[in-house]
């Protein structure tokens, strides 16, 4: 197999995920959509590790070995993304990233609200 | 032990006591009656034999260098005279009553260990300005005292005449401080030394140079810590204090400091003729005024605070005419009495609910409430009068003698006048004392209207203390006269007949006058019945006093110190025979002559207007340069600001935007192009 094939398909799996860690107002989309990135590349992890094995130019599988590392980090980071997720929807009631701005800057004083936010979140 | 480390120990225990007494003081507060009791008792007992193995002979002397302190050596010093040994017994005698006194008087207060701590670091720092022969080491303990007196007073600093007593106390002492430093200085550099025998030594060969200057600006400190006219204006105020504390002020530690110090060195002051009149002067004004103020003040322990004043007067005013014998004569005798009196006070003060003369003239069968504090206070009463044979008698006469002495040139110590002025202001001083002293008896003790409330039997600390102080105040001065020249300077103290006749007498023409118009004045006020708004006051006092019958004696004197000005303003009905003696110049006495207003405008208000005048440049002037340069950077802030949305996405837009331009340039840069 050419290894154009698993470049372009990786390529597409990377800009999709950009596209939905940028776009997605759903903070599970988003967190699927950094998957998509990571496995995007894992698969380009993979396909060069046996390209250039096939080279003889490598000959540890250094490419495979660190995919298994990004597979076992990207599983902890999800599983703790999916828990914040989680409190902030009991929290506030909404999952959105649009709405979560309490780190704005504005021209409003902040303290009132950052105050309720804080009680919010010593009742929950 | 050899007597010199006695001395050593004399403040040394009480120190080591205090500070015991802060460490252990939360920790274990069973140590801290004991702590505080018995360093002054072990006190009393080494001061008593270090005066016995002194004996009035020649000056136990040691000193060791610590550390090298450039040009004038500054070193640790003890320097026993007759005069050191008697007053540090005094000292102690008084300490160790106020300690035990305190253990009744203060049971239940909160703060007791801290108060117990800094009455023994008082009475060490005493112990040191007496025993001490540095005059360095001199001013470390009479520093230390002004600090302790500070805290003291403020003891109740929840009242805020108790906050303002302490800071009056404090700032109007250091007032006279400064220049006392100064002349220590002064002193010092004329004579080579600061050991008190050298600059003896110096001032007999007249070795000092400047001795009016340096005279007179010892004589601002002495003024300020002894209480004397212009600077005596804090010691009034300072009742704000519990009563043992100012029975330890009045009587041993902080008043006597100045009166013993310029004892000790009475050979600088009569190098100085000025100086002399100056302190004959300063004395005169300080009795004659006290006495008349003494008449007209409403609050028992003001009373006792101006006749303290008074009796300080006779003091100085014996050191004016040259005779320190007779002025720490005085000292001792006045020392028993006035402690007396003040505990005696606290007892009383503690029946009746109230610090207020005219209300206790109110009351009936207080002195069968307090049989204890009404014998013994009659005893210090006559004793401050000076009816022979009490105490008072032979050291008052004593002073009066030697101002009669140098009066008609029998010595020549002192200039004429300065014998002349204090004679003829002792003799006024008698007359007021006797009646300011009848005045107080009469209106405390025979007072008529309602019964006085039953608080039942005062505590055993409180009255074996009264009785224990009412023997030296009884029979001290007629048994000491004798043997007293031996442990000073040698000159007879025995009263003399002309002085005697006189002052007795005129004490008898004070008290006589005082009764008969207290008689007038009962019999006008039972005919008048009293007005309406006193007698609601009344009223409301009684519901006070019953309030706490069986409280703490220390928090019904702070009750009744915080209870005082809006239920005493206008008391004015009662009959009290100051108002009649004294005529028009009682509103003027009352006021203690208007000094403090004096003061205020001298001192209080120029210091306010610089303080705004430099809030004025902080706020408007400096703040603005300091505005100023912060505004730019806080323009670029808000700029920023701006693009802190709170969005994430915006933020990872911008990361990948960042990524996507260094991409490429770095591409760029490695092709070439």
């Amino acid at each position: 197999m050419h290894l154009a094939y698993p470049a372009v398909l990786s390529a597409l799996l990377f800009c999709t995920g950009l596209y939905g860690v940028l776009a997605r107002r759903n903070a599970i989309l988003v967190l699927m959509s950094v998957e998509l990135m990571l496995n995007a590349v894992n698969l380009n992890l993979v396909a060069f590790d046996v390209w250039l094995s096939r080279a003889a130019e490598e000959t540890l599988h250094s490419g495979q070995a660190l995919t298994l590392f990004t597979i076992a980090i990207a599983a902890a980071e999800i599983g703790i993304g999916l828990a914040i997720v989680l409190a902030v929807y009991r929290n506030r009631g909404t999952s959105d990233i649009d709405k979560l701005r309490d780190t704005a800057e504005g021209p409003e004083t902040e303290g009132p609200d950052t105050s309720a936010a804080e009680k919010a979140e010593a009742t929950a | 032990m050899t007597t010199t480390s006695l001395a050593v120990l004399v403040p040394l225990l009480p120190f080591l006591g205090a500070a015991a007494g802060l460490l252990l003081g939360r920790t274990a507060p069973g140590f801290v009656r004991p702590l505080a009791v018995l360093p002054a008792l072990a006190a009393l007992v080494l001061a008593a034999l270090v005066a016995v193995r002194q004996g009035g002979g020649p000056p136990i002397v040691a000193h060791t260098e610590l550390t090298p302190t450039g040009s004038v050596p500054i070193e640790l010093a003890l320097d026993i005279d007759g005069f050191a040994a008697l007053v540090a017994v005094l000292v102690a005698f008084v300490a160790s009553c106020v300690q035990i006194y305190s253990t009744g008087y203060l049971r239940d207060d909160p703060r007791y260990p801290s108060y117990a701590a800094l009455v023994s670091l008082f009475t060490s720092a005493m112990l040191l300005v007496v025993y001490s022969g540095d005059l360095i080491v001199l001013l470390v303990g009479w520093e230390v005292m002004g600090i302790c007196s500070y805290f003291l007073v403020g003891h109740y600093w929840e009242t805020p005449e108790a906050r303002a007593a302490s800071l009056k106390a404090f700032l109007v002492t250091k007032l006279g401080d400064v220049p006392f430093l100064i002349g220590l200085f002064a002193l010092g550099t004329d004579a080579g030394s600061f050991q008190i025998t050298r600059v003896l030594g110096a001032a007999a060969s007249g070795g000092i140079d400047h001795p009016t200057l340096i005279a007179l600006l010892l004589l601002a400190g002495v003024a300020g810590k002894s209480a004397q006219f212009p600077l005596h204006t804090w010691l009034p105020d300072a009742m704000a204090g519990p009563t043992p504390v100012s029975a330890l002020i009045h009587a041993a530690t902080m008043v006597a400091a100045g009166v013993y110090f310029v004892a000790r060195l009475l050979p600088v002051f009569e190098a100085s003729q000025a100086a002399m009149v100056v302190l004959a002067v300063m004395a005169a004004v300080t009795m004659t005024g006290s006495g008349l103020a003494a008449l007209a003040q409403d609050d028992i322990k003001r009373v006792l605070a101006y006749s303290t004043i008074g009796q300080l007067g006779y003091m100085t005013g014996a050191l004016a005419v040259g005779d320190r014998g007779a002025a720490v004569f005085h000292l001792l005798s006045h020392g028993a009495f006035k402690a007396l009196l003040f505990l005696a006070a606290g007892v009383i003060i503690h029946a009746a609910g109230t610090n207020s003369l005219a209300a206790m003239s109110r009351m009936s069968h207080l002195r069968d409430r307090v049989p204890d504090a009404y014998w013994t206070m009659t005893v210090a009463l006559l004793a401050l009068a000076a009816i022979p044979p009490f105490s008072g008698f032979f050291s008052k006469e004593s002073v009066l003698g030697a101002a009669e002495d140098v009066a008609t040139g029998h010595t020549d110590h002192a200039p004429g006048a300065a014998g002349w002025i204090v004679l003829v202001a002792g003799l006024l001083a008698a007359l007021l004392t006797a009646a300011y002293a009848t005045r107080l008896w009469l209106l405390a003790f025979r007072g008529k209207g309602a019964e006085a409330p039953d608080h039942g039997r005062q505590p055993l600390t409180m009255t074996v203390v009264l009785w224990v102080l009412a023997v030296p105040s009884l029979a001290f001065g007629g048994l000491a006269y004798r043997s007293l020249p031996g442990w000073f300077d040698g000159r007879d103290l025995t009263p003399t007949l002309l002085t005697s006749v006189l002052g007795t007498g005129l004490a008898l023409v004070g008290g006589l006058l005082t009764y008969g118009t207290w008689q007038r004045t009962s019999a006008l006020a039972a005919r008048v019945p009293a007005a309406p708004a006193p007698s609601f006051e009344w009223e409301h006092l009684q519901g006070e006093a019953a309030a706490h019958p069986e409280g703490d004696a220390s928090l019904v004197e702070a009750h009744a110190l915080a209870d005082h000005e809006p239920a005493y303003r206008d008391l004015a009905h009662a009959p009290d025979p100051g108002r009649l003696l004294l005529g028009p110049l009682y509103r003027h006495a009352a006021a203690g002559f208007h000094l403090d207003a004096v003061y205020s405008v001298l001192f209080v208000r120029p210091v306010q207007a610089g303080a705004s005048l430099v809030r004025f440049l902080d706020r408007e002037v400096v703040e603005t340069y300091v505005g100023g340069a912060a505004a730019l950077p806080r323009l670029l802030g808000a700029a920023v600001r701006r693009a802190q949305t709170g969005n994430v996405q915006t933020y990872v837009s911008a990361l990948l935007a960042g990524a996507v331009v260094l991409t490429v340039t770095v591409l760029l840069v490695a092709t070439g192009a």
